[in-house]
């Protein structure tokens, strides 16, 4: 049995994590950002009763999708790691990378959402059913990074993350419905506009539609880049191993 | 391994778990007090008969969610003290039949747990049993505690292989035993009539509370033994 | 009572360049070991030099990240559940739960693998633990009553192949002696046995071979 060698490829052979696909994927973030701010600040219509505070609306609920999309590439390539014959450690790099981005994409929406909240409705903070199930699914993952930086082996760390992964997306659907049920017995009307309650003309559902597409390229690119370096973080620990084994051989050598 | 075979060592392992329980007393001498302490911290905080009432299956619950990390952590630590668990693992013993052992031993003790905080509730928050809300507070808090004990079981066994990261159970257990308590809190309300709720509203969360225990004590069954595997 | 026999062709331990990893450090740093059935063989080397990691990947607890080993003729990386059935260790730690007899620690262990009672009983005034002592809670245990009654749960779960990490130490000269005893007794009933020690004069005594360790590979090794 080996250590599971990280795949040389173009990307990590370099000194750096980029690649022709990835520039192109960059580029495309870029302009597509540029096309939402421009549809999300100045073509898209003032909400009528919000005004332009549901602008925050283009960057926060692109970016709760994106985290539950994170989220479940986490679970997919976790699934991958645990029943795939090789276990893969690659595919458990992927879980990692993906889950860092989407906790940093969940912090997106709970700042962004507290925002919305404090100019529309002078409140940082509503037990509505998104903003509660964001904190507790962030929290959530939070663990899952905790877990993934506890010490043992890799093939130990992969394992136990997978596990941890698959349980944590097991438990979103829970926690929404828990979650939802709760705050449908209180009937307060949902402010913040949180479950798309604000009435969305054409043209602001075209720019939401840039923002996701905006956003999913971003992940993309995310992705790529921190799964790259996980690889490369991996790949030199892997040649620290040799020299490892070579200095633990001499303390050997020198006593005997 | 077969399935009586694995049904064996649950029962033993479950019956062990169980008599150290009953030799050393800790449910019992200390973590029982504590769970009282935390009820009698909570009229200090709150100070006031009508709010109590109003939040006592709510107090309830979350002094029966930290207690429950204390208890679990006792239990692994049992096994961890004199290295048993890895001489469990050195024997072949089948994993997902000590994970369900160790699952029954803690329901136990959460039960045992849940009725002596349900009495204090009644004794010091004033909270009235009412006939039709009996079986929806019996089966709720059962199934809250079995999906409770699942989560926690699965989570301490992954923390108590690590060492020194014991700090990190209440982080994993917590948040991901959300649904428990609101769906525990939310069915004993509607069991008591607080806040003018009825016995019906409380039956949805009897069916999330299910759905959660069976989930997460089957897939711990599974997970258990490559979770705490080197 | 006699051992059960696995694969009985096959030498107890093999090992072939095995490296086994400690968080990232190299604790095995490609060690090569064969131990035939039968012998006693005694680990020394100074500390950190991979003894007890050694014991442990023989136990099918620690897995080794390069390298081949077959142990009691299951291969350590794929059928590791299968060794563990087949060994027996004890390290520092006993394995026993504090709070309960000798008597009861023994009935667990008995009921997990199906052994009866005479079994238990066998096993338990071969280690000298019949009598009073079976209802004396671990807790209440010298150091050296508790190695017996570890060696007991090895003697009723009837390992083939007896992995001790420093089994004297904590003792006393007499309970060590006593350890040596059992060790003999367990050689003679068929089970081979591999420990680590820092006395060097009980490994002349006690061992037919004597395996020395340095940073993560062996450097000596007499009979």
């Amino acid at each position: 049995m080996t250590i599971d060698t990280p795949p040389i490829t173009a990307a990590t052979q370099r000194r750096g994590t980029s690649t022709p696909a990835t520039r192109v994927i960059g580029i495309l973030t870029i302009s597509m950002t540029i096309w939402l701010g421009v549809f999300g600040l100045v073509l898209s219509p003032a909400d009528r009763d919000q005004g332009d505070a549901v602008r925050i609306m283009y960057v926060h609920v692109p970016s709760v999708w994106l985290a539950y999309l994170a989220f479940i590439v986490t679970a997919l390539a976790s699934g991958v790691h645990l029943f795939g014959r090789r276990h893969s450690l690659q595919a458990d790099r992927v879980a990692g990378a993906s889950a860092e981005i989407g906790v940093v994409f969940m912090a997106v929406t709970l700042v962004t959402g507290m925002l919305w909240g404090r100019i529309t409705w002078g409140v940082y903070w509503q037990w509505d059913a998104r903003l509660t199930t964001t904190a507790l699914l962030f929290i959530s993952y939070v663990g899952y990074l905790a877990v993934r930086g506890l010490e043992g082996t890799r093939e130990q760390r992969a394992r136990r993350s997978a596990i941890v992964g698959l349980f944590a997306v097991l438990e979103v659907p829970l926690v929404h419905w828990s979650v939802k049920l709760w705050r449908s017995l209180h009937q307060e009307a949902t402010v913040l506009g949180t479950d798309l309650d604000v009435s969305l003309d054409g043209l602001m559902l075209f720019s939401l539609f840039v923002g996701v597409v905006a956003f999913t390229l971003l992940f993309v690119w995310l992705l790529l880049h921190r799964s790259r370096m996980l690889t490369m973080l991996d790949l030199s620990a892997e040649s620290g191993l040799e020299s490892a084994l070579a200095q633990r051989r001499a303390e050997g050598g020198a006593s005997a | 391994m077969s399935s009586s075979g694995r049904i064996q060592v649950a029962r033993v392992v479950l019956s062990k778990d169980l008599r150290i329980e009953r030799r050393s007393k800790v449910l019992t001498s200390q973590i029982i007090p504590f769970a009282v302490v935390t009820l009698v911290l909570f009229a200090f905080a709150l100070d006031g008969d009508a709010i109590l009432q109003r939040t006592a299956p709510g107090l309830v619950w979350i002094a029966m969610l930290f207690s429950s990390m204390i208890i679990v952590q006792r239990n692994f630590a049992v096994e961890t003290s004199d290295g048993a668990l890895d001489a469990l693992r050195v024997a072949g013993a089948d994993m997902s039949a000590v994970f369900w052992g160790k699952w029954l031993a803690l329901v136990m003790q959460l039960l045992v747990l849940e009725v002596v905080l349900l009495i204090g509730a009644f004794v010091m928050y004033g909270i009235e049993f009412r006939g039709p809300g009996v079986v929806l507070l019996v089966t709720s808090s059962i199934s809250a505690t079995c999906g409770l004990s699942a989560v926690s079981t699965i989570y301490a066994g992954l923390a108590s292989g690590v060492r020194g990261r014991e700090s990190l159970l209440p982080l994993l257990v917590l948040p991901v035993a959300s649904p428990v308590l609101i769906g525990a809190t939310r069915a004993a309300e509607a069991a008591f009539g607080t806040g003018g709720t009825v016995v019906s509203e409380g039956w949805p969360w009897l069916g999330v509370l299910s759905v959660f225990a069976v989930v997460f004590s089957f897939g711990g069954s599974l997970a258990f033994g490559p979770l705490i595997d080197d | 009572m006699e051992p059960h026999v696995h694969a009985s062709g096959s030498p107890a331990v093999e090992l072939r360049n095995a490296v086994a990893l400690i968080s990232d450090f190299p604790a095995l740093a490609g060690l090569d070991l064969t131990v035939e059935r039968g012998e006693i063989v005694m680990l020394t080397g100074p500390n950190g030099a991979g003894k007890t990691t050694l014991l442990r990947v023989c136990a099918g607890l620690t897995p080794i990240a390069r390298g081949y080993g077959r142990v009691m003729g299951a291969d350590v990386s794929i059928e590791r559940d299968e060794v563990r059935r087949r060994v027996g260790m004890v390290a520092h730690s006993n394995g026993l739960y504090d709070e309960l007899t000798v008597q009861e620690n023994l009935e667990f262990w008995g009921a997990l693998i199906g052994a009866g009672d005479d079994e238990l009983h066998q096993a338990m005034s071969i280690m000298g633990l019949d009598g009073r002592l079976a209802s004396v809670p671990v807790r209440g245990l010298s150091a050296g009553q508790r190695r017996r009654t570890a060696f007991a749960i090895l003697v009723v779960r009837r390992a083939g192949l007896w992995l001790l990490d420093e089994p004297h130490a904590g003792l006393d000269s007499s309970a060590r002696d006593e350890v040596d005893g059992i060790l003999r007794k367990a050689s003679a009933a068929g089970a081979t046995v591999m420990l680590s020690s820092h006395e060097l004069d009980r490994a002349q005594q006690l061992a037919t071979r004597e395996v020395r360790l340095a940073g993560g590979v062996v450097v000596g090794d007499e009979r």
